[in-house]
């Protein structure tokens, strides 16, 4: 074992103040922290991908048998298929935000807490992380598009994936700001569970939004998931070949008092819902020690 | 000497709970210097004011010449931190633990990669390093945390507890990677224990009781100001045994750990006149040289166990310092 006296540092502390590249730098690392355990923990994407794929296969087939005939050539899982990314990734981004309380827990969020870095540089960095995986898990159920008879064109791809790749980060600086309050990961989990699945049933992923009841109206147009459903759908039945009677049944989309809300809109809602929840998270982890 | 950390009425309140009053000290640079106390004493406090991680309620400190609350960041970039609680990604190995470290400390990157292997090598898990962490035992993971702490070349190394909960061997062997630390002429170490016989690998310990420094000095100056060798004995009948002490001899005894016990001169010769004329009949009777725990005895009236199996003001200072 080599003494101290041999191994005397090559390089000592710099002097020069860390700017805002040293941010970037650290942006990065906790990005790339997120992608080595991502890569690590195969059970992980398996099991995030078993809920979305129950719901398009066997929920999506079961229920088509009710419906049969009145779709005509376009399948419940095909409907249902924008949902099922949508769940994906909502699944995985919320689960990558638990990370922070199990940082947390396991001590080494202090590690990050303690270094000469920025706080925003964590919570920006967190969020791309989880994005990522969140939008990569989304990919996974995207490479099923075949499978529910959604052809695999390019642009069709790009478009959604870009789409994903927004909801992902939204959805991760909520489930961020969350845990930067919460410090037990069972209590995280439990209000996870409390908000997913209104979050999702209201989102329009399950059932079309027109014609609904004024409560269920209104209800699912104060869903953000809404919001970042539709422009998935739309960009779905672009490309699907079926009559407009049966698009308009299915695909209604997003209605504000009869006026249907532009996908830019749409976008832009989700958009500034994650610039906001981002903004909150950085302040409270400004405050935590 | 310059100073490497520098302290002057440094005070922490939680309420009603003051957990640190108006400490002085200073720190020369190249010294290791202890805080020694029970729980809840106010040691973990006081490092946490000094790491920037809790902000002082009064006073102020600097800790290698920046101020540990104007300037922030200055002061996390030129210490290193071994917390009492590990702070390792275990899902990681230990080269990515130390990785990560030196992309958020700025380190330049044609130096990480020698100066990894420097740390690696100086804790003994050079081989290791591939490995996940989560397959480490208690040691290496302490030693991993010290690698880490001193892989950006800090020029003040904080140890929270460096060896708690750790089995004898691995203690020591944690001390020698310490004392052979101290051979760099750069490094200050600052660190807290309360296991007295880790003290005496200080050059200077505070003695930290109740949120006050009571002492200050080297491990020998403290040992010889207390002077007197201790006697220990038990009896069936102890606070008759230690008025009879008073009466007879003129001598101030305590009762610690179920033992009456007191500090004389020279102990051997005087067990033969305390079973003679004390009137009490005595069970047992130990005779012992000052240690730290004599010091610790002397300066605060209570052994550092009773100290924190104490009343129900320590036990919340403890709870105190584990809630934050």
């Amino acid at each position: 074992m080599a003494t101290i006296a041999e191994t005397i540092p090559a390089w000592s502390a710099p002097a020069r103040r860390l700017g805002l590249r040293h941010d970037v730098r650290s942006v990065r690392v906790v990005w790339q922290r997120e992608m080595i355990r991502f890569s690590r923990d195969r059970l992980r994407i398996i099991t995030s991908l078993i809920q979305p794929v129950l719901f398009l296969f066997v929920l999506g087939t079961g229920l088509s048998t009710i419906t049969r005939g009145s779709s005509q050539n376009v399948n419940l899982r095909t409907f249902m298929y924008p949902g099922a990314l949508s769940m994906a990734v909502l699944f995985t981004a919320m689960f990558s935000a638990a990370s922070i309380v199990w940082d947390r827990e396991f001590g080494f969020l202090r590690e990050m807490l303690v270094a000469p870095i920025s706080r925003w540089s964590i919570v920006v960095g967190k969020c791309c992380g989880g994005a990522t995986t969140a939008t990569l898990q989304g990919v996974l159920i995207l490479a099923m598009a075949g499978i529910v008879g959604v052809p695999y064109s390019p642009v069709l791809f790009l478009v959604v994936f870009l789409e994903l790749l927004l909801l992902a980060f939204t959805l991760t600086a909520f489930g961020v700001m969350l845990a930067a309050r919460i410090t037990q990961i069972q209590a995280f989990m439990a209000i996870n569970q409390m908000l997913l699945m209104p979050l999702f049933f209201l989102s329009g992923a399950l059932f079309p939004l027109g014609n609904l009841p004024a409560w269920l109206q209104v209800t699912t147009r104060l869903d953000p998931l809404t919001y970042a459903v539709d422009p998935v759908r739309r960009a779905v039945f672009a490309h699907l070949h079926a009559s407009p009677a049966v698009i308009a049944r299915l695909n209604p989309g997003v209605t504000w008092n009869g006026w249907r809300v532009p996908t830019a809109l749409e976008l832009l809602i989700v958009a500034a819902m994650g610039v906001l929840f981002l903004g909150v998270a950085i302040l409270e982890f400004r405050k935590a020690d | 000497m310059a100073s490497a950390v520098a302290v002057s009425g440094l005070t922490k309140r939680y309420g009603d709970l003051v957990a640190v009053d108006g400490v002085d000290f200073t720190v020369g640079t190249g010294e290791v210097f202890g805080f020694l106390g029970p729980n809840g004493a106010g040691k973990s406090t006081t490092i946490k004011m000094l790491c920037t991680l809790v902000d002082p309620t009064a006073g102020s400190a600097t800790v290698a010449g920046f101020d540990v609350v104007r300037q922030r960041d200055d002061v996390r970039r030129n210490i290193g931190l071994v917390f009492q609680d590990p702070t390792l990604d275990q899902y990681l190995t230990a080269e990515q633990n130390l990785r990560m470290h030196a992309e958020l400390y700025g380190m330049p990157r044609a130096a990480i990669r020698e100066r990894m292997q420097q740390v690696l090598e100086m804790v003994g898990l050079a081989e290791r390093a591939t490995a996940r962490v989560a397959t480490y035992s208690g040691g290496m993971k302490r030693r991993l945390e010290i690698a880490r702490g001193l892989l950006h070349a800090p020029r003040v190394l904080f140890l929270d507890e460096p060896t708690v909960g750790l089995d004898p061997q691995t203690r020591s062997s944690i001390w020698r990677y310490i004392t052979e630390l101290r051979q760099r002429e750069d490094i200050t170490i600052f660190l807290t224990t309360h296991y007295m016989d880790e003290a005496e690998y200080c050059d200077r310990i505070a003695i930290m009781d109740r949120g006050h420094i009571v002492v200050m000095d080297t491990p020998e100056a403290l040992k010889a100001s207390v002077g007197k060798d201790r006697v220990q004995f038990t009896t069936d009948d102890d606070e008759t045994a230690r008025a009879a002490l008073q009466e007879r001899f003129g001598i101030e005894s305590s009762i610690a750990e179920h033992q009456v016990t007191f500090a004389v001169a020279s102990g051997e010769e005087f067990v033969p006149r305390l079973f003679a004329e004390l009137g009490v009949p005595i069970r047992s009777v130990s005779v012992s040289r000052p240690s730290l725990d004599d010091v610790f005895m002397s300066y605060t009236g209570t052994t550092i166990r009773d100290a924190e199996a104490a009343g129900p003001n320590q036990f919340m200072r403890a709870m105190a310092n584990r809630v934050r």
